[in-house]
Formats: C-alpha cells, structure tokens, sequence
C-alpha cells in the first residue's frame, strides 16, 4: 500500500511542480546575488544571507531559511490536504476502501507519503542549495554564527541535521492538514486550514502580548536549526522544537486516526 | 451457503432523517438481484452500508455468510454510483495501481489479471490516453473491470449502465449475464425497471428507507387471472362466453379465467376464428408502483 501511495504522489506532475518551484526560489535568490553582489545587510533579511556573498558553503542554510517561512509549508499543507480529502472528492477512496484496503493503512500509507514528499522537498533544497553555493559564491571555511569556523564535516553534519529539523517540524503542518484532510472532501479547504494556522502562529509569534502562549505555537521554533551553526550548538530551542513538533504530530495525527476510522465515507 | 447478501434491521439515521428504516435484504447465491427504487429511497445508503463505507446506526450485515466486512469484501467487486479513477493516469494504470493497493494481488500475476479485466468489459484494446480523456462509458467500463480484478463471488454495482449507449448496454447485460452463469451473485441497484426486468431474478423494492418488496421476479409478473383474446368474431364470441368476458373493445377481450386451452378449444368449437390468446400476466411497472404507493400511504398515515 505504501508503494502505491508513493507511486501515485511521484506519478502526479503537481508534485514535481512543486518541488520545481520549491527549489527555483532560492535559485532566483542566488542569481540575484551572484550578479549584483549586493547582499542584504548583516541582521536583515532571510537568516544567514548577508554571509553567503562570502561562504557559498552557508547557502543551504540559507535557501531553508528562504522556504521555511512560507513556501515549504505551503507545498506539504497541499500535499497532505490532498492525501484523504483528494481521494474523496475524486471518488476514488470508496474504491480503495472496497478493495478493501483498511482505514488505518489507508492512513498510515498516506502519512508515510507525505513523509517522502516533505523529505524529498529539503534534501532538494539543501542540495541544490549547496550546488549553487558551491558555484556561483566564493567558498572559504564556513564561520559559525557566532564567529569561530567550521570545517567541512562539522558544516556537513550540521547541515545534514538542519534537514532533519526542518522537515521534522514540516511533520507538524503535515498531520494538522491529514487531520484537516479526513474531515473534509475538498482537498482545498484542508490545506488553507493548515495554512490559516500557520499564518496566526507567525502573527502571535510575533506578539509581544501573546508572550504566554508563545512556546506552545507550532511555528515558534522553526527557526531554531539556526542555532545548529553556532559553535557550541545552542541546544535548548531545537530541543524544545522537536519535542513540541512531536506533540503536534501525535495529537493531530491520532485526531485524524479516531476521525477516519469511524466515519461515514459519503463521497 | 444460500445467503450472500443478508441484513437483519440494517437502519440509519443521520440525525432527524432516517434514510433506510430497518430493512431486511435477503439475496441468495445466484441471484441477479434487482435492487429498485426512486433517487432518495434509501438504495445507495444500503450499498454504502453493505460494503462498509457507512457505518449502520443499527442492525447487522452479513456477506457470503460471514458479518467480518474486511473478509468478505476481498471476494466482492463493487461500482458505487460514478466509477472514478485517478484522471491522469492511464486506465491500466488505475488498474494496476487498484490491484497491488488490496489483498492477495500477487505482483507476478498482476498484468495477466489486468488484461483479463480489462478484455471482459471490452477495453483490451485502450492505449495510454489519461482517463480524463475517456467517454463516460468507458469510464463505466473501467469501473467494471475494477470491480471484476478479483473475480468476485458477489458484483455490487450501482446504476452500471449510466451513460452507455444501447448496444454498451446491451453487451454489459451479457457480460453480467455471463458472470451470473459462472457463478456470480449479481446485486444491481437501478430507478430503471426496464433494466432491472430485463436481467434480474430477484427484486427488492426500496420506498422512502423502506423495503416494500422483495421477491422472485417470476411470482411477480404472475398471470392475472384474465386471458386476452384477439379474434375477428367479437360478438359471436361474447355471446358465447356471456359473463366471463371482463372488457371487450375493438377485436380484442379479456375474459376471466385461468384455463387458455380450454378456452380455445372452447372459441374453436363454437366456430370463433381465434387470431390470438394469451394469459394476461401482472406488469412489473404497475407491481412496484403498487408496492411503493402503499408505502407511501403508510408513513403519511403514521
């Protein structure tokens, strides 16, 4: 089952669509740079681009700092909105319920699809992030943000876990919109219900008043796998991130359990 | 095993509505079932519920002898209202990708079980097209071989002939006809009678959530008990059987009875040139309109 769902998400032309257009952000951004030379200030701006002039090596950094905010959970939010409510709104999941496939496989087939796709979508940013780094920017030892530098395998593996961490917190938008996803029939309104949430998290994130409930917002610590360029690595808000993350993904995605398995299939 | 399709008090209600009040289907192996009723009577309610996609407020299902669902359904194909597929896939994709999705589809056997679904429903020939580009009845079609990838025991199909032109119609009859002989139990939901009395054994009659009648097809278009006569000689002829006669217009004369040899035999003697005679059997139109008007009486009473 979970090879058909991964079939069915990599046969899909939407899919590569929106990798394409995932992965050609940052490569305008890049362009931009490399031919002007001008970057933004240090402090403005998407996180680490007024380095990257300099360090092409920070440039997958930055490229997840430039789709984090917006454009990567947007395209996960599509996807996982699409997995329950597209096969509805198709008529298509009452043919795969009478196969019979079982709910909870069902489910779980789905889940693991949007996994790959959202796996797919920072590796490919991270990686062609660093191509273009690599080639269009000069290359020196790669400072840590907090001014000492470091070398190409502490970059490496902190990069490598900079991926890991994006895309665990895109785990998080990924079962809020599978929970959308089983409660509705259009794929649409499961992904725009995700994105509304996201969009007043990053409000109240950016709330002063709202201090209290801040460490419980889903977006507050996206931006935590900056920390990982730190030299020591500053822990604490990763740690705090994907714990929160997690609460997230099992809240959401038992939610989205319970509702799936008892529910009328009326499409 | 006798019961492939059994309910014992299947009812649903969504909130104030009940949409199947209670209903007890009783399809045996065998049967080309018949399942009728107007849009809104209850018909794809109890299709869901049959095949697991509604959950039943209360009551029992039970498929080819067992109330398991997910062991029943590996031996039931099913088209449930529109066939759909994924529309940018190729129908023998949607198939393959249908096939591996469910249980016992073996990988080797795969293409062989495809091509085979697909030459019954007379798609062996569809190229790589997308199904978005196919005409509505061969989407219908598709539906079908869908249905047929496991050579079921039970087919469960709603409305299957939508959108076909008449000989489509004609040659989905056959198939399903064919299937039957090998075997397989036929449940077919319709509004249409002609359909249904032209395939079917059996039939249901669902009215407003009701199953008002469930019965052979044979016992349904029984004989009236009148025998319509067609001759020349009306009034030698009503003279001769005085009473018996019901009505009489034109050449033609319904008399009671039950005994058409003998009233041949009876019309001859007498020097009646008979140009035809037949036993008067009940229209299955006016049997189901009977059976739904009463239940319509029924609940506007209660």
């Amino acid at each position: 089952m979970i090879a058909v769902e991964l079939s069915k998400l990599y046969r899909r032309p939407r899919t590569w669509l929106s990798l394409l257009l995932l992965v050609s952000l940052p490569a305008v951004v890049a362009g931009f740079l490399a031919t002007t030379d001008i970057a933004p200030r240090p402090g403005t701006g998407p996180a680490f681009l007024s380095a990257v002039l300099s360090n092409g090596a920070l440039f997958p950094a930055a490229a997840l700092a430039i789709v984090l905010p917006l454009f990567l959970p947007l395209a996960v939010a599509v996807v996982a909105g699409e997995s329950i409510a597209g096969e509805a709104q198709d008529g298509t999941l009452r043919y795969l319920l009478t196969r019979p496939v079982g709910r909870t496989r069902l489910l779980l087939a789905k889940l693991v699809a949007v996994m790959a796709f959202t796996l797919t979508a920072v590796v490919l940013v991270a990686v062609t992030a660093h191509v273009l780094g690599t080639q269009l920017f000069d290359s020196a030892p790669l400072p840590s943000t907090s001014g000492t530098s470091l070398s190409t395998t502490e970059s490496t593996w902190r990069t490598a876990l900079a991926v890991v961490y994006v895309g665990w917190s895109m785990l998080g938008v990924a079962a809020v919109a599978l929970f959308l996803s089983t409660l509705t029939d259009s794929p649409l309104a499961a992904a725009l219900g995700a994105v509304a949430l996201l969009v007043a998290s990053t409000v109240l994130v950016g709330l002063e008043a709202a201090q209290s409930v801040r460490p419980y917002l889903p977006t507050r610590y996206w931006l935590a796998f900056i920390d990982l360029f730190r030299d020591p690595v500053l822990w604490r808000d990763l740690v705090r991130g994907a714990a929160l993350q997690a609460v997230y993904v099992v809240v959401f995605l038992t939610a989205a359990w319970a509702n799936f398995t008892t529910k009328d299939v009326a499409s | 095993m006798t019961g492939v399709v059994r309910t014992t008090g299947l009812l649903k209600r969504y909130g104030a509505l009940t949409a199947v009040g209670g209903i007890d289907l009783d399809v045996r192996a065998g049967d080309r079932y018949g399942f009728l009723g107007a849009n809104g009577s209850g018909k794809t309610t109890t299709i869901r519920m049959l095949l697991g996609l509604v959950h039943p407020t209360a009551g029992q299902v039970e498929l080819l002898g067992t109330s398991r669902l997910p062991d029943a359904l590996r031996s039931v194909g099913a088209v449930v209202e529109q066939p759909a597929s994924y529309r940018h896939l190729s129908g023998r994709t949607n198939l393959r990708l249908l096939d591996a999705a469910g249980p016992g589809g073996d990988r080797r056997t795969r293409t062989a079980r495809t091509d085979e679904a697909l030459e019954l429903v007379g798609l062996a020939g569809i190229d790589r097209r997308p199904v978005r580009d196919y005409s509505l009845g061969m989407r219908q079609r598709l539906g079908l071989a869908a249905a047929l990838l496991r050579r079921p025991t039970l087919l469960v199909l709603d409305e299957p002939t939508n959108g076909l032109d008449p000989q489509g119609i004609r040659e989905i009859r056959e198939l399903l006809v064919r299937l039957n002989e090998g075997g397989t139990t036929i449940f077919l939901s319709s509004h249409l009678l002609s359909e249904v009395a032209a395939l079917c054994t059996r039939v249901g009659v669902m009215d407003r959530g009701h199953l008002v009648l469930q019965d052979q097809l044979d016992a349904l278009g029984g004989p009236t008990g009148r025998i319509e006569v067609r001759t020349p000689d009306r009034a030698k002829a009503a003279a001769l059987l005085g009473r018996a006669v019901v009505t009489a217009d034109g050449s033609r004369l319904l008399v009671a009875g039950h005994d058409p040899a003998g009233l041949n035999a009876e019309l001859v003697r007498a020097g009646v040139r008979v140009e035809h005679l037949a036993v008067e059997r009940h229209e299955l139109e006016d049997v189901v309109l009977a059976a739904a008007g009463a239940a319509g009486d029924r609940t506007g009473a209660a």
